[in-house]
């Protein structure tokens, strides 16, 4: 990658990232192809029908019938991306994602957009803060969280290549840049920005950027605060987390989902497992449905923002 | 068609039959009977006859697609896949158990030669229609055959699936409704009436067509109508739900039964006259 000039894919959502990079993608493989509910348009589809309208399937307001349609398409070697909100991927169509595609084990590559609360004013039918649990617990499925749209692109370039299923979660907002440049990134990979000895938060999606600059505060306090990245949710890189947790006085998980089933399940099931006894905690959205606002004033109601987070992280570390 | 094929497909049928009643004598716990035995003449028109497909190189690219969206069928599926060559017959004596290829529903990892795994209802009519999405794509000249049960119609993808079809114009496929007129708890018309039927497909953009779905010529002559171009193609077979076994037929506990020894070899008598008249 050209690591001089400035990227295409900096500074914008990871969603718009992924719709560029499909564009690219696809220009180079005919073999991918897209399908959304109703949803071209917020899931940056729009100019991947224009490009090649024989390779978009816009099927209705449908998700059902999208995600078996995937799967059929998968069957006959086509390179399928379902793109459609996360809430909708997740839920409304869960089983054919679990038994059609995942069960079946074709190369479904669910892209879902407006993840967490990220259609804010949506309210909770709009919220996605199940996702990450209901995607973790199908056998075989990849999961991934980009932080920022440079991370998002390389994990569309990724996830070209996997055999089976997996589920990419896309932001609506634009997350806080935290990779100014562009590089690739593995699957089953964590990436460890900062170490630090008196807590490591441990972030994923938007929460990395937003964490980068509570850690920011928490260190004029005179803290020294760790950072990873845990953009493979699965499969999960046991051995950072490991790493982190025993090189660290305590540990903070923070997601934009609900704190059951997601990233803090996911890394409190390593840290039982491994016998490492470290003060740990869980931020994100604490089991309760949400309200509707706009998305800044949501995060940080919900203390997701870097004071929010920050605050969190001190409170926890009294 | 010569009346000697003719013969040999109603044969085929009987002999599905035959083995649908052993496997459920012999199995464990039970098998879906009924639904296995009201789609054999289905089964034995598709696989012997209309789809073109190649026992020996099963994933041969331009075979014709066949998924069965019913999978608790698999016992007759299973019956037919291996009488056509796709697997050892002797594999239905194992049905079911620990290990073993073939089980209630249709399991792509260890079954051989089959599309999709099934047995959720209301998956095989989406996943066709991204299989035909594919096939147009490729303009492929193989084909899509998605055997539908008719209480699955009462899911709601099958009608999403429905509406998606005729509106990307795939008529390189055909839906075969089993319509026998049960589901688990008893006629689907008491259960969720779905009549009218055939206005229901018409209206969603279908070709239409009607056949007794226990006549081999019938079934033969609706496969063989050309489809209007554009539009996909629903075969909407009338079938007894237990067919072939008399004291089952049109009876809700058809649905799912291990048979007694005794009940299987009185079923099996009744085939084997069915056999003779056939010739």
């Amino acid at each position: 990658m050209n690591t001089t000039t400035t990227s295409e894919y900096l500074g914008i959502s990871s969603r718009d990232a992924f719709g560029k990079q499909l564009i690219a993608l696809a220009k180079e493989n005919p073999k991918i192809v897209a399908l959304t509910a109703d949803l071209a348009s917020s899931t940056r589809l729009v100019e991947f029908g224009k490009e090649f309208p024989e390779r978009m399937f816009n099927m209705g307001i449908a998700e059902q019938n999208m995600m078996g349609a995937a799967a059929g398409l998968a069957l006959v070697g086509k390179i399928p991306f379902v793109c459609t909100f996360a809430a909708f991927a997740s839920m409304r169509a869960c089983e054919q994602a679990r038994t059609d595609v995942a069960y079946n084990d074709l190369p479904v590559r669910i892209c879902a957009s407006h993840s967490g609360i990220g259609l804010a004013a949506g309210g909770s039918t709009h919220h996605s803060l199940e996702d990450l649990s209901i995607f973790r617990g199908m056998p075989g499925m990849t999961v991934l969280v980009p932080a920022d749209s440079i991370q998002a692109a390389s994990l569309v370039r990724a996830i070209i290549h996997l055999k089976g299923p997996s589920y990419l979660r896309l932001s609506r907002a634009t997350e806080p840049t935290v990779y100014q440049e562009e590089k690739e990134f593995t699957i089953g990979k964590a990436d460890v920005l900062k170490t630090g000895k008196d807590l490591t938060i441990m972030a994923v999606g938007g929460m990395v950027g937003y964490a980068l600059k509570a850690i920011e505060s928490l260190e004029k306090d005179g803290l020294s605060v760790g950072l990873m990245n845990v953009y493979s949710l699965k499969p999960l890189d046991r051995q950072a987390i490991a790493n982190a947790a025993r090189g660290s006085a305590a540990v903070l998980t923070v997601e934009e989902h609900n704190i059951v089933g997601g990233l803090g399940s996911a890394v409190a099931e390593v840290l039982a497992e491994e016998g490492i006894s470290v003060k740990f905690k869980r931020h994100g959205i604490l089991d309760h449905f949400t309200t509707s606002a706009p998305y800044e004033d949501l995060i940080h109601y919900y203390k997701l923002d870097a004071e929010g987070i920050a605050e969190t992280a001190r409170q926890f570390l009294k | 068609m010569d009346s000697e094929k003719i013969k040999e497909l109603k044969r085929m049928a009987v002999h599905i039959r035959e083995d649908v009643v052993r496997t459920s004598r012999d199995c464990s716990e039970g098998v879906h009977v009924g639904g296995s035995l009201s789609m054999a003449e289905i089964l034995s028109v598709l696989f012997f006859e209309v789809a073109n497909v190649d026992p020996k190189n099963p994933k041969w690219e331009e075979r014709d697609r066949i998924v069965l969206s019913k999978g608790h069928g698999n016992v007759g599926f299973s019956a037919a896949m291996a009488r056509r060559g796709f697997f050892d017959l002797q594999l239905l004596s194992r049905f079911d158990m620990l290990d073993a290829p073939l089980s209630m529903h249709v399991d792509k990892h260890r079954m051989p030669g089959v599309e999709i795994s099934s047995g959720s209802l209301g998956h095989g009519l989406p996943i066709s229609v991204g299989i035909a999405l594919g096939g147009k794509l490729d303009k492929a000249n193989w084909k899509v055959y998605c055997i539908l049960g008719d209480g699955e119609l009462m899911e709601g993808s099958v009608w999403e699936a429905a509406m998606s079809a005729p509106h990307y114009k795939l008529d390189n496929l055909t839906a075969i409704v089993d319509r026998n007129q049960f589901s688990l708890d008893g006629p689907t018309e008491t259960i969720m009436a779905l009549e009218p039927l055939d206005k229901k497909f018409t209206d969603f953009g279908w070709f239409v067509l009607e056949a007794d779905g226990h006549s081999v010529e019938d079934l033969l002559k609706a496969f063989n109508t050309p489809t209007p171009t554009g539009k996909p193609k629903v075969i909407l077979a009338n079938t007894v739900k237990g067919k072939g076994v008399s004291f089952i037929e049109n009876t809700t506990g058809s649905h799912f039964a291990r048979f007694k020894p005794e009940q299987a070899e009185q079923a099996l008598n009744d085939l084997e006259k069915v056999l003779a008249e056939i010739g």
